[in-house]
């Protein structure tokens, strides 16, 4: 009995790292659109929470750029 | 029997088989979706039925052997894959009834080897390869994706667990729907080909086609539309048990769940490993479950699945080698076969309208039954 054991464990590998770094930086991007819940009687934020959602946006179009590619990747496997 | 004859039958059969692969994995793309109202149910089974249609068209490097080298392949001929694939469609039927996923290639290659047994003797059967090929996947893949999906969604919900709910939810929807197009476009390219491999075997081993032929392109439509529409009808049953009655499932743990499957189930392929992609997926949904709390999970649940996946393979055999006892007999057995196999697929389908599951009620409250076995019961 031949059990490609080798292939199996590059298979999990290479599935937990791509799923792993696709849903990460996912959730990266939700927290960077996401402004923390406001704590009762917390500042208002004003200039520096324009500030923050414009780097927040930035952030979370790098990560989805990210996993874009990673996707296409995966497309690209289906295809090829 | 007539030669022509009997490839129509094996055509049209095989073209069934297909549609009940469709209509059967249906939820391994779509069911969290569909849960988390990622998409509405009917956009949902139309998505993936555009995209199995579109996957069918993408790769054309159709297996050389159907069986995957579990049986003599000397002794396939249009009667025995006939046999084969009723007893695939015999259990797939049954399986959708009472709404547990179970792997259709999986069922194909039970109903070979149950009809290639009554052909060639036991030994026609190569059981260390049914072990390395179906068992152990079946055993290791669901586990590999559920041990995955857990780690994979924690991390998740830890990472957003002091973001606005409300964005958490709009972010990973959307994403979940990109997700699960993959899974559906995956699942097109690899199961399409399985039914083409059928037909262009078929159609070799009667003379029609040259040896080593690839698929024709009629071909290549027929199991693109079969699949596709199977897809679109939904296998609302399925749907409905692994999107709400695995857990309570989150757009976040519909994400990873997704994401998990798309990914073992493209790594898999690309390596030359390939595994169930229900198996894949259902063990992703169940460990995406888990990921939040394991508590929340019906495990009750995971018992049934995993008992249908251990009768897949010898059920479809003991259908299989029946029907090939019998279609081996001549046209009147094949006949019998083919009657036989369409009055118990009426009797099914008849008896899934006294509890029908459609569109509009695939997301029912989960505390009822657990299975539609209860419910039939």
């Amino acid at each position: 009995m031949h059990i490609d054991w080798a292939s199996l464990a590059t298979v999990a590998v290479v599935a937990a790292a791509a799923a792993l770094t696709i849903v990460l930086l996912i959730s990266f991007a939700v927290v960077a659109v996401s402004r923390p819940e406001r704590r009762a009687g917390g500042p208002d934020g004003g200039e520096a929470s324009v500030t923050h959602t414009g780097v927040g946006t930035a952030i979370a179009a790098l990560c989805v750029l990210a996993a874009g590619f990673i996707v296409c990747y995966g497309l690209y496997l289906i295809i090829a | 029997m007539d030669v022509s004859l009997i490839v129509v039958v094996v055509v049209i059969t095989a073209l069934v088989f297909d549609f009940t692969n469709g209509f059967h994995d249906t939820a391994n793309a779509m069911a969290t979706s569909i849960a988390t109202g990622a998409l509405r149910p009917k956009a949902a089974v139309a998505i993936a039925g555009c995209l199995n249609l579109v996957g069918a068209f993408l790769s054309v490097q159709v297996a050389k052997t159907i069986s995957g080298g579990l049986v003599d392949e000397r002794l396939i001929t249009p009667v025995v894959i006939f046999a084969g694939l009723v007893g695939a469609i015999m259990w797939n039927l049954t399986t959708w009834y009472v709404g547990l996923p179970s792997s259709s290639s999986h069922a194909l290659f039970g109903g070979l080897i149950g009809a290639t047994w009554v052909a060639g003797g036991a030994g026609a059967i190569h059981f260390n390869t049914v072990l390395n090929k179906v068992v152990l996947p079946a055993v290791l893949s669901p586990v590999v994706a559920a041990l995955i999906a857990v780690t994979v969604t924690y991390l998740s919900l830890r990472i957003t667990r002091r973001a606005e709910p409300g964005v958490v939810s709009r972010g990973f929807k959307l994403s979940q729907a990109v997700s699960g197009s993959m899974v559906a476009l995956a699942h097109g390219t690899n199961d399409a080909q399985k039914t083409m491999g059928v037909i262009t075997l078929t159609l070799i081993t009667a003379g029609t086609l040259p040896a080593g032929s690839g698929p024709p392109f009629w071909v290549v439509v027929a199991a693109g539309l079969a699949i596709g529409l199977g897809t679109y009808v939904g296998g609302w049953r399925i749907i409905r048990t692994l999107g709400r009655r695995v857990s309570d499932i989150r757009p976040v743990q519909g994400f990873s769940a997704d994401t998990t499957s798309a990914a073992v189930i493209l790594s898999s392929t690309h390596l030359g490993l390939p595994l169930s992609t229900t198996q894949v997926c259902t063990g992703s949904i169940f460990g995406a479950g888990a990921g939040r709390r394991v508590a929340a999970v019906h495990w009750g649940v995971a018992g049934r699945i995993a008992l249908a996946w251990s009768f897949t393979l010898p059920s479809a055999a003991i259908v299989g080698a029946a029907a090939s006892w019998l279609a081996a007999t001549g046209t009147v057995g094949v006949i019998v076969v083919a009657v036989t196999g369409i009055a118990m697929a009426a009797g099914i389908y008849g008896a899934s309208r006294r509890n029908p599951v459609t569109a509009d009620n695939v997301n029912d409250d989960p505390t009822a039954p657990t299975t539609d076995l209860d419910l039939a019961a």
